[in-house]
């Protein structure tokens, strides 16, 4: 058997830092299917990419710039239309700091 | 019946004062009411409104000041696009609720160019996928064969064309997502140069590759729905300020004297001898036409899906970090803190793709692995663009398969890597952010259709129309039609 490519110990520390609560279940499922996924990735290794340097865009572009004059944003009301639960003209959400 | 009928013969129609905008937009929706039931492209339709609209072109044909080729022609738009008062899921049940407040700039350009929306379709879950069985509501259905998948992720949009439950559609295409699903469908499919089309109001995948675009009866009407979306927008900083062509114009002109490049790496083992026969066979067709064809190589083109898959999902964790239970969408109640509001909502609002798409982003951006994934899969972006550009040195266009095989069963993909390797003709062209089109190209043994796929020179979709108008006008596969009853 080779090395697994990513143990639980990892998949469960991922999970936390992408903020997905997983069953146990998917965990070990995801925890396999990565392994393939990441054993297929490793192919890039075999490329000698010394010197190349990387690209994040496809089209080169640097800063857009334009003239800072205020337009108009989206209603208040209507941006917190969508909110699952709200107070007055705020979104709420459960308490963050221990009493 | 007008829903056979392409946008430019529809419009002809409605000049004619041989139909209206509304009896078109009123066949469609009886069509969709009559077979989606089978199909299950839409995941939402909009009768009330197609209607109101259909009236109002009614109008302006009345009073003779039409808007111009998609003036009360009925459309429709994968559910990743924004449409203010109109629900927009993505295909994800997290944002089951979501009605925006705004429209796309692709939206506003339809409704300023006349046309009648008549929904929202399907997809994968947040365009994550290659066959729309991610979608979080239901899997869309291939026309040609209803046990067979659609391809993704604008499955939705490339069988509603298919099954002329829409005159044309939009769809995204991030590796693949309408160039695929339009092989698989039979239809033609036009993924633009990255900047062409603004992606304002296009719930985001992975944004360096993300790029709009349509779904259409015949190359003609692509070059209509093109015209209609394409251009500069202030509101994404990275569409393009370059000067869109007449496309209509330009696509008669035929390949004559036009160098048109074959990559061997595209006929490789692993391509479905049926399909390489079709795209063969294509290859002569165009050379009939006076094309002068010759190989090029472009010698990373098996690294490109790997690269993607580490670009892709990078991408998207750092996109999908906004589905919190904030903002808008679902939350999970009864959490103990925020952070466990966060995890529980994502876990219960994501399907399994997602997650996985995010856990392996997460993975490949976090510290000790990010030079070995995401440093190294940019560097390789790198090489993959540097061999379509050494190749669009000798030839004008690259005309190759658009996809490895015809459409595959529903539930045959089950393990994520193999349906990963479907895309692997696509993903190359977004990493070069490049047009693409996926034009008819005949069908196998089994009646399912083949594609044929021409890619462009950023910004010359011209040559890639021109290329794919030129060898449809020579074959008749994009007239034939599924059955699939009355």
């Amino acid at each position: 058997m080779p090395e697994p490519k990513i143990t639980m110990r990892e998949v469960e520390q991922v999970a936390r830092l992408a903020r997905l609560a997983l069953s146990d279940a998917e965990k070990e499922r995801m925890r396999r299917e990565l392994d393939g996924i990441l054993s297929y990735i490793d192919k890039l290794r075999a490329l000698d990419t010394e010197g190349v340097p990387p690209t994040s865009h496809a089209v080169p572009m640097t800063n857009v710039m334009r003239e800072d004059e205020p337009v108009p944003s989206l209603p208040q009301a209507d941006m917190l239309a969508n909110a699952p639960d709200r107070s007055g003209d705020f979104f709420r959400v459960p308490k963050i700091i221990e009493e | 019946m007008l829903t056979d009928l392409t946008i430019h013969e529809l419009g002809a129609r409605f000049r004619q004062n041989d139909a209206t905008p509304t009896e078109a937009a009123r066949e469609y929706l009886d069509r969709i009411a009559a077979l989606d039931p089978k199909v299950k492209a839409y995941l939402t339709v909009t009768a009330e409104a197609a209607l109101a609209r259909a009236a109002e072109a009614d109008a302006r044909f009345k009073t003779g000041a039409p808007l111009g080729p998609l003036d009360g022609v009925p459309l429709g738009l994968k559910d990743v696009l924004c449409t203010r008062g109109v629900r927009t899921t993505a295909g994800s049940k997290i944002l089951e609720g979501f009605v925006p407040p705004y429209d796309a700039t692709v939206v506003a350009r339809l409704a300023r160019a006349g046309a009648v929306i008549l929904g929202k379709l399907n997809m994968d879950e947040f365009a994550m996928g290659s066959s729309t069985e991610n979608s979080g509501y239901f899997a869309t259905r291939n026309p040609w064969d209803l046990s067979r998948v659609p391809g993704g992720s604008s499955g939705g949009s490339a069988a509603a064309v298919a099954a002329d439950l829409a005159a044309a559609t939009l769809g995204t295409d991030t590796g693949g997502s309408i160039r695929q699903p339009a092989a698989f469908c039979g239809t033609v499919g036009l993924k633009p140069t990255y900047g062409r089309v603004s992606r304002y109001g296009l719930i985001a995948f992975a944004s360096s590759l993300d790029q709009i675009g349509p779904f259409a009866k015949d190359v003609e009407d692509a070059a209509l729905m093109l015209q209609a979306i394409a251009g500069h927008d202030p509101m994404d900083s990275t569409s393009a300020a370059v000067p869109v062509p007449d496309y209509a114009a330009g696509l008669g002109q035929g390949v004559e004297g036009l160098k048109v490049g074959i990559p061997a790496e595209y006929f490789i083992e692993g391509l479905d001898p049926e399909v390489e026969t079709a795209v063969r066979a294509a290859i002569e067709i165009l050379k009939g036409l006076g094309a002068k064809t010759e190989s090029v190589s472009l010698p990373h083109t098996e690294y490109g899906l790997a690269a993607y898959y580490v670009i892709g999902p990078a991408e998207a964790s750092s996109n999908l970090a906004r589905y919190d239970g904030v903002k808008y969408g679902l939350r999970v109640p009864g959490a103990r803190d925020l952070i466990d509001m966060y995890s529980r909502t994502r876990g219960a609002g994501f399907g399994a793709e997602v997650k996985r798409r995010v856990m392996l982003g997460t993975y490949a951006l976090s510290a000790g692995y990010y030079d070995a994934y995401y440093g190294k899969a940019q560097k390789v972006r790198t090489l993959v663009q540097r061999d379509f550009q050494k190749a669009f040195e000798r030839v004008d266009v690259i005309v190759a398969p658009t996809t490895p095989s015809a459409a595959f069963r529903t539930g045959e993909k089950e393990d994520p890597l193999s349906m990963y390797l479907n895309d692997v003709f696509t993903i190359p062209v977004n990493l070069a952010g490049l047009p693409g089109v996926s034009v008819p190209a005949g069908f196998t043994k089994g009646g399912l259709p083949v594609g044929l796929q021409v890619i462009g020179k950023a910004f010359d979709e011209a040559a890639v129309l021109r290329t794919a108008k030129a060898y449809e006008g020579a074959t008749e596969w994009h007239k034939k039609k599924p059955e699939l009853g009355a």
